[in-house]
């Protein structure tokens, strides 16, 4: 073992006491309530792991269909030590600090187009983010002077967002899936950067991707530079953007 | 029960300034059609069916027509000739425009006064086909009988058409009133509507006539065994808004999500085309008694509900004059309004109770549709169930007519067949609980409510007053609603709208707007 690996952290579900593994399952099973039906979620839970599993709510939700609650003790664990999840690790940078670095390292507005592309006709992501209200205070990149930043909306095709970027001479290209049914947000936002790689300018803008369902992880596997999940407010990836293309030691100001 | 302070001055100048807002939008819709406008006209007079590359016969008939430049004639005029030079059906006439040899540009042969007595019995059978889509429906209903107000409405969206009809018997049985198979997002900006059965669709199931019709099934057979009406809702809005509107009728469905102005707004939609389309889509509703539910909630989900709540109040005045425009009665007008200001906001739901209350009162004939929180609801399913418990409570004290149930898993996926029990057991509960609780009190004369929902008739007045000034289009310019810009000529469609020409023909529209 390396010196510098963390011990091991072995963790159960804690409920009640230390350890206990309690969670809690609901679903639904294709059986109007009985005691088989009863007995068959308390399978249906112990194939799940759980021990001694109590069906807490049996009720019929639908003609022939069951509601179940059930709890029981995980017998599963992890080891948090082994983890290492792939995160945006940025300094989160004042206002202030975003324009400046802008104007002097950059010396130009810094252009981000954005879309929510595909089907997808839902715009809240990419709104808070790039719109001048931004979101829960913390106010979008329209709202910065350093900052040219194009809302394409929402149903924009791969080719036309593409276009628009390349046109505009994009730094950064934000796109935004929320609807994420059997993955077509994936397939998707892949088929985009598959389009700038076959037009060749890859390497001369930054991709960025966003949704409920997206995480860093996700985007860099996806081919994006980095992934934005559920919560992320528009200084973040500002910071991000500033991060890659105006780095550098945060300069005080008095 | 319990009423806020409305000054009845100040709501009549609200319904005036509308009015003027609607009358000039309304200049432009009489002397302008569009392709979506006369392919519903091609579809009411019977022509059916999609050719070996999925496209209907009505594109390929009216695109023919438009490209050649014909289209400010109507395209009931090309029909009515094509009746007169042999056609022995309608849709062997329609088929005679889509593909037949010779494009007929019109000139000599027949007038189209000559064309009109043509299509005269086939106009009867368009209107006739409208009302016994309305009769059966109606007639059934008051056979089963509906449940009571609130209504409680609940969406399906699975893709696949038969696990919706599946969704749509659980949701009945659970509860629910109103079902709603959401649209495959793609579906608003399709300039034509898909045909038969569907089982893939991302975000919801496509709309197509077949579909309406094995949901409908699926709501009557429900509706026998609950003992309790099941209305059946779609949408009528996108590129081919006036098109559903002419299946839902023939269809028998009960509701539509029909808006003057969402398109516009949230599809990116012309204007030119939303309000030529509308208008077309609201003179067959309101021949078939269906209801429409408006989409100003949305505008909370996009602006903040607190600040632009005056917003929402000015746009259902605005969307009220437009459908009166179109024949649409008041009983007919689900104006639509949300709860969505931030939940940890102090007396966010006296604000949201005052506002409710205020739209009760002002719209006191129209069947109000009011909508569930969506926009700060997180994936803590357990704090959104709480949520949606006040949701029910500010809709059963201020007897909303129809509530779109919250789901505690709204941030997360589109509703399980768990999600819309649990949620049907919650306001069941709620309901019942609180069933007389507005008959009970009283709010304070001049305590928060009655103080916000002051505020909120002065704002809307006054963004009235504004937009009046200088007409929707320069105002939905400007942000004026859900802080959303759009020009008049940008947006998708716009290339299939026409200016009417002087002998412009089309007799169904003529019947429907009973002339």
């Amino acid at each position: 073992m390396k010196p510098t690996q963390p011990p091991s952290k072995i963790l159960r579900a804690y409920g009640d006491r230390h350890g206990d593994g309690m969670v809690q399952l609901s679903f639904v099973l294709e059986l109007p309530p009985s005691p088989r039906a009863r007995e068959a979620a308390k399978r249906f839970a112990e194939a799940h792991g759980l021990r001694e599993p109590l069906v807490a709510a049996m009720e019929e939700c639908a003609e022939g269909y069951s509601f179940f609650v059930v709890y029981g003790h995980s017998e599963h664990s992890v080891d948090a030590a082994t983890i290492d999840v792939p995160e945006v690790r940025v300094e989160p940078l004042g206002r202030e600090e975003i324009e400046h670095r802008i104007k002097a390292r950059l010396g130009r507005k810094l252009v981000v187009v954005g879309a929510c592309t595909g089907s997808d006709a839902h715009t809240v992501g990419i709104d808070a983010i790039l719109n001048y209200k931004g979101i829960a205070g913390d106010k979008g990149l329209e709202s910065y002077k350093g900052f040219d930043a194009h809302n394409l909306g929402a149903q924009v095709q791969n080719a036309e967002l593409a276009e628009r970027a390349r046109a505009l001479r994009a730094d950064a290209i934000l796109v935004s899936q929320i609807i994420t049914q059997r993955n077509c947000h994936k397939e998707n936002a892949r088929a985009l950067v598959e389009l700038i790689e076959s037009q060749g300018w890859r390497g001369e803008v930054i991709l960025l991707l966003g949704g409920p369902r997206i995480d860093h992880e996700l985007a860099l596997e996806l081919g994006f530079d980095a992934g934005f999940g559920p919560g992320t407010k528009p200084a973040e990836v500002a910071s991000y953007l500033i991060d890659r293309l105006a780095p550098g030691a945060v300069v005080k100001h008095a | 029960m319990a009423t806020v302070p409305m000054d009845e001055e100040k709501v009549a100048r609200c319904r005036e300034l509308a009015a003027a807002v609607a009358d000039d939008v309304q200049s432009y819709i009489d002397t302008h059609t569009s392709v979506g406008v006369e392919r519903t006209t091609l579809r009411a007079y019977g022509a059916f069916g999609v050719d070996d590359q999925g496209i209907p016969l009505v594109n390929a008939a009216v695109d023919r027509y438009h490209a050649a430049g014909l289209l400010p004639r109507g395209i009931a005029h090309f029909l009515g000739r094509a009746v007169l030079s042999g056609a022995d059906t309608i849709q062997d006439a329609a088929e005679r425009l889509a593909y037949g040899h010779d494009l007929d540009r019109g000139e000599g042969g027949p007038t189209p006064a000559e064309a009109r007595a043509a299509l005269a019995p086939h106009t009867q059978a368009a209107l006739d086909r409208i009302d016994r889509g309305r009769d059966d429906r109606e007639a059934f209903k008051r056979s089963v009988g509906p449940g009571p107000t609130p209504l409680k409405y609940v969406i399906v969206a699975t893709g696949n058409i038969y696990d919706d009809a599946l969704q749509a018997k659980a949701a009945a049985f659970a509860g629910a009133d109103v079902v709603a198979v959401i649209r495959a997002t793609a579906q608003s900006l399709l300039d034509y509507v898909p045909y038969g059965p569907t089982t893939e669709g991302y975000g919801g199931t496509f709309a197509t006539q077949e579909n309406f019709r094995i949901i409908r099934t699926a709501t009557r057979e429900a509706a026998e065994e609950q003992k309790r009406y099941i209305h059946q809702t779609n949408y009528s809005s996108g590129l081919c808004m006036s098109e559903i509107a002419w299946m839902a009728a023939v269809e028998g469905l009960d509701m539509l999500l029909n808006d003057a102005m969402y398109g516009i707004l949230f599809r990116d939609i012309n204007m030119c085309r939303n309000f030529v389309d509308q208008y077309i889509s609201r003179r067959i509703i309101a021949r078939a008694g269906i209801v429409i539910n408006t989409g100003e909630d949305n505008y909370l989900t996009t602006a903040d509900a607190v600040e632009k709540a005056h917003t929402v109040l000015a746009s259902q005045f605005i969307n009220e004059a437009f459908a009166l425009r179109a024949g649409v009665k008041e009983e007919q007008m689900g104006l639509g309004h949300a709860y969505e200001i931030d939940p940890w906001r102090e007396d966010s739901f006296l604000t949201e109770l005052a506002q409710a209350q205020l739209v009760r009162q002002i719209f006191s004939r129209h069947p109000i549709k009011w909508m569930p929180p969506t926009k700060h609801k997180t994936g803590d399913i357990f704090q959104s169930h709480v949520h949606d418990a006040m949701f029910n409570l500010v809709g059963v004290t201020t007897n909303q007519s129809i509530e779109l149930l919250g789901m505690f898993s709204e941030a997360i996926h589109n509703p399980m067949l768990m999600d819309r029990y649990l949620s049907l057991k919650a306001t069941r509960y709620v309901y019942t609980a609180c069933k007389h609780l507005g008959d009970e009190i009283e709010f304070k004369a001049d305590g928060i409510v009655a103080r916000r929902a002051r505020q909120v008739l002065d704002e809307a007045l006054a963004q009235l007053e504004e937009v009046a000034d200088a007409g929707i289009w320069d105002s939905i310019g400007k942000g004026a609603f859900a802080d959303v810009k759009r020009t008049r000529t940008g947006g998708k469609g716009f290339s299939g709208v026409a200016e009417r020409a002087p002998d412009y023909l089309n007799p169904l529209l003529d019947a429907l707007e009973g002339r």
